[in-house]
This record gives C-alpha cells, structure tokens and sequence, in this order.
C-alpha cells in the first residue's frame, strides 16, 4: 500500500503542479491573481478537442495548434479585461473571476454541458514497483518536472526572465530603469497562459471535458499557492505534492471518506497558515512590500 | 351626429363580438412544465421525450378535455439543479407563478426535486417525476397524502428496487464469473459517489453481498465530480476484488470507466454508471469504457410494443438513443390519457385516475404503488442492464430471468484482461 501511495501521490502531485506553477509565475511577477487561469487550461482543452473531432487533427498536433491558440486568447484577455484594471488588485481579482465565468458559459452555449473526452497521447499503462500506472501519468509527471526546469532556466537565464525579475521586485524602479513594464507584464502572461495550455494538453487527456471543469482545479491550486507561499514557483511544486500525498493517503487508508480527499488537503493548506501564514517558501507580506 | 352614435354603437357591438367569437374559437392549450438540467444530457433527455410525447398528441389534434381538444404546450424549466439548488427551486417557482403551468414532469437530482416536489405540492401541481430515485419522494406520500399525492414516481425505479434489479445482475456476472473461472468465493469493491441517492444502495450492497456468497472487499465513496480516480482504481485493484460494483449517477462515472479501461483492472465492472447509458459515454472514454455493464431503461429491444417504435423516432428526431429521463415521454402520454379521463385539468380529479391507472409505457407495464411509485417488477417495468460491446451498448438483462429475455438481448462479455487473469 506504501508504494501506491507514493507512486499515486507523486503523480497527483505533478498534475496539480502544472497548473499550480503557471498561476505562481502571474502571481509573483506580474501581481495579477488570475482567477482565470484554469479557464484557460479549460479553453486549451476545448481548442484541442475542437482540433482533434471537427479539423480530424491528431491528438499531438491538436495539442500544438492549441497552444499558440489560448496563448493568443489569454493575451487578449489581459489585454482588453485585466490591463485597464491591473493596478486595483481587488478589481483584477473580480474581473477574473468574472472572466473565467464568461469562457465557462461561452464553453456551456458552445458545446452544452455534457462530457467529452480526448483520447491520450500514449495509450495504456506499465508497472512501477507493483503499481499500475498509466503513460499518460507518467508522461504527466515528466512533462511537469521538464516545464518546471524550463521555466526556471527561462527566469534565470534569460534577459527577458531578468526583466521578469525585475519588475516583480520594483516595477517602479524596473519602470524608473527604462523597462517597458508593460511588455514584461505582457511575457508573464503569455508565459503563465502557455503553461495552463500545456497542462490542459497534458492532464486532460486523463480526465473529462466540460465547461465547469476549471472550477475544482482552480480551488486546489489556490490552496497549492497559499500552501507553497504566494508567488514562489518553488512553493508551488512542493505544495502540489503535499496536497497530492494527502489525497493518496485519504483513498487509501480512508476509502469511505474517499469523497473527503479534497476537504482534507484543504485542511492541511489551513494547518500550514496557521503555524506559517506566509505558507511554506514564501516571504512576509510586510517584508515583501 | 346622432346617426354617428348609432353606427359607433353597432361598430362597437361588431368590434366586442369579433372579440367575443375570437376567444370562443381560441383554444388554451395544457401547459407542461418540461424541469431538468437543459445545458445537460439529462435535461436534454427531458426535454426530447416530452417534445416526442406532445407532437404525436398535437398531430392528433390534442388532448380531449370535456368536449375540446386541447394542444399541449411544452415549457422548458431549465432547473441547473448540478450546479445550483436555489436554481432549480427559482425555475419551479417561475414555472407556476409566471408561465401558470397546468402539470409538470422531470427532476433529476434527489437534493433538487426534494425541494422542487415541495414547490409543485405547495401549489397543488401534479408532478411527475422522471429522473430522481430516492425513496423518500415517494414516501412523502404514504406519511403525509393529502400534501404529496400530487407526486408520482414514473422513472426509474426508487432506489430500493434499482439496488435489487443491480444485485441480481451482480449475482447474474458472479455466476458466470463462477463457472467461467472455476472461482469459488468472490470477493466484490463497492465504488459509489458520495450522494443521497446512494446511501441506501450503499448500505444495501454492504448487507447483500454476504447474503449472496460474497465478500465486500472495500467501500470507496468518490466525490460526484471527481476527475480522477486512478487512486482508487489502485486500492481496488490491491484489494483483490475480482468485480467491482459502481454506483455512480454523475461525471465521475466516466473518468472511472475511462481509468479501469485504461489500467485494464481485472475485475469485471456492474451496477450503475448513468454515463455510460448515453450514447456520448463510447467517445468520452475514447472507447476505453467497453464492457462497462450498467443498469439501464432503455436500448434497442422489445420490452412493450412501444419500445422500439419509441427507440426509433427518438433516433430519428435527436441523433441519439434515449437516457432514462426521456421517460418524460410516458409520463406526457400518461397525463395526456388521465386528463382525458378525468375530463378536466383539476388536479384532485385527475390525481385518482393516475392512481388507478395501468398503462403500457415504454419500459413496461405502468402502474403506481400506494405510495405513487412506479411498480417493479416481472410483469410491470423490470429495467435493463446493458453492456458496451464494440461500441455499442447492448441490453444483457434480463436474460432467462424470471423467464424474461427481451428479443435482441445478448450475453454478457467479460474483459480479455479478466479472462487473461483468471483463465486457467
């Protein structure tokens, strides 16, 4: 039961964390708390189901087509719905939330609410250590320790990942040293808009398509972010984990309580802010400030 | 100007008499309120039955009450009851208050036509319901009549007698399992999504499998809406169940269907998977649902004389065979014969024809309990248990039950990865 828990822990844990990086990446650099950000991985899911049933797309190349696609739709999203309001955090927090409702209806009147599928990249399964686990998992679990890595080198290598940095820092200062913030922030999105669309390719095969499908990885991502420290990519990740071991553990050792695995993990992102409010990598607000 | 006066009065007298003959000639039609979750299958189910039932009515020129033939009106009360209660009780509310329907039919979720039922008895509508299965919509009835008779049951079968059709297709499966594989004590994972619906099937399954030879190897409750139950699917698997009995009405039904496919689980999979009696259920698990076997009402077999003609003109209207919530079709047919019956629209008079009534609905014989709930059984509406076969969904049950085999039902197959394990 040891080694399911683990090998199930460690790839509910990589789902969560690809979507839980992208939505750190916005938050810490750019300071918009995009609540849209899983309508995206939802928008990204139907662009490649809309591929692959009405172009006769295959999987992979719908996938590809897809990307450039949300990234588009999430670049003028922030353009026409976020960038008017960016300096109000509160309203940025609203008009997402508002945003992500109307991709969810658009979605609902489109398609209707029943469930579709998309089929996986690499069908069928292996073991691992006496555990089945299926391709599609373990390409999940690859897929986010790789975009992980990438968008960690593209922060820390790359001029415009400085820029980045920069602005997360001081943007006025950023601002004051001749940086086009604005441009910056315009990265940031893109960036975080392209992960939702890599992990709506990547997770949704694994799971069923409908248009309120943003809504139950939205709440554990946030639980993720707070749990991780608000902004830190590297909080993200671990955060993703403990809350994918803690769903493994309820199912396993609590199958009556199996419906709980969601209301547990949020107890414990509850527990971590009361012992440490500013969650487990990140930095005292005050202190950030 | 006194000829002027004369010929206004006669204008006058004309211009009220038009108006007069006008209203004589217009027929009000019966308003039936068609409630589901319209953006959903089920809703759709709902909606596509009653539209069936009320254009074979109105091509016959309607409904006759007294000595006019009345049209049916359809009007679509979309409850969102998945996502909203206080939704659906706004939408039952509006029905009544503002569009003043005459009956209703539809309902899905239990925690929603708990309330709506409420709304519809509060007004004093009949209410036939089409899609919810707990007992205590029913029971209502028995503890509190002159309240609840305007309640009836019309599909499915309550959730008691859904648990007993699902454990005799389960003993059904451990039979063949039995003989097929030479095992001799089963060992049966309950999977079943936290819902009101399935506490008593729960409870139920927990008290039958021992009774029945077999042991309960664990009790799994996913939420409804779980998107991933591969853990779970684990756990069973490590618990060494050789079948596994569902109990899901909601999405969860598929991912589940989609997963066992895909880690190829060797335990054959019964009881009921709503989803996996939609025809969308084959391309939502990207095929990996075959041999998913899940109780059913309808497919493609002679179950009346009117099952397959229905079958057939739902086909041919929607593109799709009909879920259990299209029963709405019987129960508009149903209110369309009591109507007739009773001569008027009053619901105290037509409530003791519905009582007596004994119709031939689409999935049997129809007739009401005293509690208003539709009568199971040999004889009387059975339901069916289907299996996805080749892409197709393929009615397995009854099969030489109580010496019932409708015609164009076939055998159950088990999962060549089951016969792999356990062929000797």
């Amino acid at each position: 039961m040891l080694m399911d828990i683990i090998i199930n822990g460690l790839i509910n844990g990589s789902v969560y964390a690809l979507l839980a990086i992208g939505f750190s990446l916005v938050m810490g650099v750019a300071r918009i708390v995009n609540i849209a950000h899983t309508a995206f991985y939802m928008a990204s899911a139907y662009f490649i189901y809309m591929g692959f049933t009405f172009a006769g797309l295959s999987p992979l190349l719908a996938m590809f087509c897809a990307l450039p696609v949300t990234v588009a739709v999430g670049l003028a999203c922030y353009r026409l719905f976020i960038k008017p309001i960016q300096e109000h955090e509160a309203a940025v927090l609203i008009g997402t939330i508002a945003l992500a409702i109307a991709i969810q209806e658009a979605f609902l009147m489109s398609f209707g609410g029943s469930f579709l599928g998309v089929p996986p990249l690499i069908k069928g399964y292996t073991w691992i250590l006496g555990v089945k686990v299926t391709w599609q998992h373990l390409l999940a679990l690859g897929v986010a320790l790789l975009v992980l890595l990438a968008v960690r080198l593209f922060l820390m290598r790359t001029s415009v990942g400085l820029a980045i940095r920069s602005t997360a820092q001081d943007r006025e200062v950023a601002n004051l040293m001749g940086m086009n913030v604005t441009r910056v922030a315009m990265w940031a999105v893109a960036v975080s808009v392209g992960l939702a669309a890599i992990a709506g390719a990547i997770v949704v095969p694994l799971v069923v398509l409908d248009p309120h499908m943003w809504m139950h990885p939205l709440i554990m991502m946030l639980a993720i972010v707070v749990l991780g420290g608000l902004g830190s990519i590297e909080g993200s990740f671990v955060g993703a984990y403990i809350i994918g071991f803690t769903e493994a553990l309820v199912v396993f050792l609590i199958p009556l309580g199996a419906f709980l695995k969601d209301s547990v993990a949020l107890s414990i992102m509850i527990l971590v802010l009361l012992i440490r409010p500013e969650g487990l990598f990140g930095v005292v607000f005050e202190e950030e400030r | 100007m006194r000829r002027l006066g004369v010929l206004g009065s006669v204008l006058l007298a004309a211009v009220l008499l038009v108006g007069l003959c006008g209203t004589a000639q217009a027929v009000e039609p019966i308003k039936i309120g068609v409630a589901g979750p319209m953006s959903f299958t089920q809703g759709q189910g709902h909606w596509n039955g009653a539209t069936l039932a009320a254009m074979e009515i109105n091509a016959k020129g309607g409904v006759k009450v007294g000595n006019v033939k009345r049209p049916i009106e359809l009007i679509k009360v979309d409850t969102n009851e998945f996502m909203s209660i206080p939704d659906a009780t706004n939408a039952m509310e509006l029905a009544i208050t503002r569009h003043k329907v005459d009956f209703l039919v539809g309902g899905f979720r239990s925690e929603a036509v708990l309330v709506m039922q409420d709304i519809a008895m509060d007004n004093k509508k009949i209410f036939l319901g089409c899609g919810a299965a707990h007992p205590e919509l029913c029971t209502r009835v028995t503890k509190n009549y002159n309240r609840y008779k305007y309640w009836f049951r019309i599909t499915p079968i309550n959730s008691k007698f859904l648990g007993k059709v699902i454990f005799i297709q389960l003993g059904t499966v451990a039979a063949m399992m039995k003989q097929a594989f030479g095992l001799k004590k089963l060992s049966v994972a309950i999977i079943a999504e936290k819902a009101a619906w399935n506490e008593p099937i729960v409870a139920a399954a927990q008290a039958a499998l021992p009774k029945m030879g077999m042991k309960v190897a664990g009790v799994w409750r996913p939420s409804p809406v779980a998107k991933d139950v591969t853990a779970e699917l684990g756990a069973i698997q490590r618990s060494g169940a050789n079948i596994i009995f569902t109990s899901f009405s909601a999405s969860v039904g598929i991912p589940f269907a989609k997963q066992w496919g895909e880690l190829q689980v060797p335990a054959p999979v019964v009881g009921i998977n709503v989803e996996a009696q939609k025809d969308g259920f084959w391309a939502a698990t990207g095929g990996k649902g075959e041999f998913t076997q899940t109780l059913n009402t309808y497919a493609r077999v002679k179950m009346t004389e009117h099952t397959i003609p229905f079958f057939d003109a739902y086909m041919k209207n929607f593109k799709e065979a009909p879920n259990y919530t299209a029963g709405t079709y019987d129960a508009v047919l149903l209110l369309a014969w009591a109507v007739e019956k009773a001569g008027t629209l009053n619901s105290d008079k037509v409530v003791p024809v519905l009582e007596k009534s004994k119709t031939v609905g689409t999935a049997g014989l129809l007739a009401f309990s005293k509690d208003h709930d539709v009568i199971w059984g040999p004889g009387y509406v059975t339901s069916l248990g289907t299996q996805w076969q080749g892409g197709k969904n393929m009615a397995v049950w009854p099969y030489k039950w109580e010496g019932i085999t409708f015609e164009g039902t076939v055998p159950v197959k088990f999962p060549p990865w089951v016969i792999k394990r356990y062929k000797k």
